[in-house]
């Protein structure tokens, strides 16, 4: 369970994102949404310990994400930006083994290469694996970063838009994987999310947010209506039932 | 939470697609494939043996005493203090560099930007300048030696402290310092430069331009070990390094203590940088041309392999340099420049074809 109490975080007099007050409970996958600026990626990276808060406390399976020793929280909580650090000459594996340091300290042993190949297979990197990661496109280089991170073996998995710059056939294998990551290896993901059409699809639960405050909270069929999602967006947004009566938000 | 359930059902079909694969050997290599490896340590070998081969000739070749001679070995002794300082000179800036470039994350920058080869002119030209050219030939014992170390590592302390950690907390800030204070040094050392009279720039002039002539061996017995001490640290943190040049972000989420990653590493460039400037005299684009040539001798990110590659680049240019000048084109002292001159032409050809970095 990630706990959230009264964090805040400061940018400036007009800019305040919290008191955020939430609990999100274990397994499956929960979504941000919100329109920009709403304060989703601030609220992810306090979670994911990679911005301080100003105020408030973060608890991420009872451990308290600004006290807890950052090797700790390693094994328990990982966190996936959209940009990332470029490296050459570094290849698919390397990168996706370098998500088992918090265990071997870069040290790989052979129950961790093991596991190294069980998540290149997982995200069906197998032919890709001695790859440089420059010699990969866009939506490949996503799936490795996601391979690494997932790698980590934590229980809890932070995802900063996993969609960004994908098409849509990449889109849909990004979030199969993700949805499979948290159905078989039991992963509880947290992501902020764009595309609330994609976010009704494989979530489990939403989160909406705006001008830095937690507007709604609950299943997606709770979030996916018409007037709660035309008052977060400030913007007409009516939803149809599509194939299967999944809700789907036309804007 | 129906939908959490229902969902699970699914359960299985990755398992059973991890079946379906077949077994492969399960390894790691730093190395993308047995070639690349295969050429690295036959490039290692190569590099070590030319830089060997080359030092063996500086100590024996055009020896003006014939070898029966009791004379024949302190000539080779004396020429001995000029292989160990290039042996310093080669392994600060090449483990510097190389540490400095991976934990900004940028090849075409070197620790020279922190300012250490201004603050050593401007010690050398100040004193001078103030005291006069007895005073600054006097300046060279063991006491002066490391009261310019410990000055230059305390300039970088002051910097990496106040500029890595609270709120400012951002190193392209600090480079952006660095280079400032750098070039306010080299402003006030050159207003005092066009000040001297002609014989005193003469004699300060010899000592600004890096020349393994400069190094006396008086410090060895000091030096050596620091060197060796400080190296032996940072290869020793190369698995961490590897972490740290993915970013703040990634490092963190794998639970590295990214600020104090940084400030450890930067500490033990500032040392290295301060002892072989302070030895030997400011080498600008040395290392920048070493880094350069062992990454692309070395097609890995791991710097366990990075390290002695650089090293032993930066020995074999150093001494191959200081051969061909002396023995076959008989320049006495243009070692420095020459180096200079062809790291930075290689320096601008590389920022100008951006592609391969």
């Amino acid at each position: 369970m990630i706990k959230i109490k009264n964090a805040r975080k400061v940018y400036g007099e007009e800019v305040k994102i919290g008191p955020l007050n939430i609990e999100i409970p274990k397994a499956g996958i929960t979504s941000l949404i919100g329109p920009n600026g709403a304060g989703k990626s601030t609220t992810l990276l306090m979670i994911g310990r990679l911005l301080n808060m100003d105020e408030g406390q973060i608890t991420v399976a009872n451990m308290d994400v600004t006290t807890t020793k950052s090797k700790d929280l390693a094994k328990i909580l990982t966190i996936l930006r959209q940009e990332n650090h470029f490296i050459t000459r570094l290849t698919v594996r390397q990168l996706v083994g370098f998500g088992r340091f918090p265990y071997s300290q870069g040290r790989l042993t052979q129950e961790d290469e093991k596991i190294i190949s069980k998540y290149i297979d997982f995200l069906e990197l197998t032919d890709l694996e001695h790859r440089y990661l420059d010699e990969l496109s866009g939506g490949q280089r996503q799936r490795a970063y996601v391979a690494m991170i997932l790698c980590q073996e934590t229980e809890y998995v932070l995802l900063d838009e996993p969609l960004n710059n994908l098409d849509i056939a990449r889109s849909v294998q990004m979030m199969e994987h993700l949805r499979m990551a948290a159905n078989e290896l039991g992963r509880t993901i947290l992501m902020v999310m764009h595309d609330i059409n994609f976010a009704a699809k494989y979530s489990d639960r939403i989160c909406a947010m705006k001008n830095g405050q937690i507007v709604a909270f609950g299943t997606v069929e709770e979030i996916m209506k018409p007037d709660l999602l035309s008052e977060i967006y400030e913007t007409k947004i009516d939803i149809i039932r599509g194939p299967h009566g999944r809700p789907i938000a036309i804007y | 939470m129906n939908t959490v359930e229902s969902r699970l059902k699914t359960k299985g079909a990755f398992d059973a697609r991890l079946h379906m694969q077949p077994t492969r050997t399960h390894r790691t290599s730093a190395f993308r494939s047995k070639k690349d490896e295969r050429r690295y340590w036959f490039l290692l070998t190569l590099f070590i043996g030319l830089g060997l081969l080359a030092a063996l000739g500086l100590l024996l070749y055009n020896n003006p005493v014939p070898v029966d001679s009791p004379s024949f070995i302190p000539v080779v002794q004396r020429r001995l203090e000029a292989i160990v300082a290039m042996f310093i000179a080669a392994l600060c800036h090449s483990f510097s560099t190389v540490a400095f470039q991976s934990v900004t994350n940028n090849r075409i920058i070197t620790p020279s930007l922190l300012g250490y080869e201004a603050l050593y002119s401007f010690i050398q030209t100040s004193t001078l300048f103030f005291f006069g050219a007895s005073t600054l030939a006097s300046f060279s014992g063991t006491g002066a030696f490391f009261l310019q170390v410990t000055l230059m590592v305390t300039l970088s302390l002051i910097l990496y402290g106040w500029l890595l950690s609270g709120k400012y907390g951002n190193l392209h800030l600090m480079l952006l310092v660095g280079i400032i204070i750098g070039a306010g040094l080299n402003s006030v050392s050159g207003f005092m430069r066009r000040l001297l009279a002609p014989s005193e720039f003469d004699l300060l002039q010899s000592r600004l331009i890096g020349s393994v002539n400069n190094a006396d061996a008086e410090y060895f017995p000091i030096v050596i070990p620091m060197v060796m001490i400080t190296v032996l640290l940072l290869f020793l943190f190369s698995r961490k390094l590897n972490i740290l040049s993915l970013g703040r972000d990634v490092a963190t989420t794998f639970g590295l203590r990214y600020q104090a990653g940084i400030i450890y590493t930067l500490v033990l460039v500032a040392v290295l940088m301060a002892i072989s400037t302070s030895l030997i005299g400011p080498l600008t684009f040395f290392g920048f041309l070493v880094a350069l040539l062992s990454y692309q001798a070395t097609p890995t990110y791991d710097h366990k392999y990075i390290f002695p590659m650089a090293f032993a680049i930066g020995f074999s240019i150093l001494t191959t340099a200081y051969f061909l000048l002396y023995h076959v084109f008989n320049a006495q002292t243009v070692v420095a420049v020459v180096i200079e001159l062809f790291g930075g032409l290689i320096f601008l050809t590389v920022i100008l074809r951006k592609r391969s970095l």
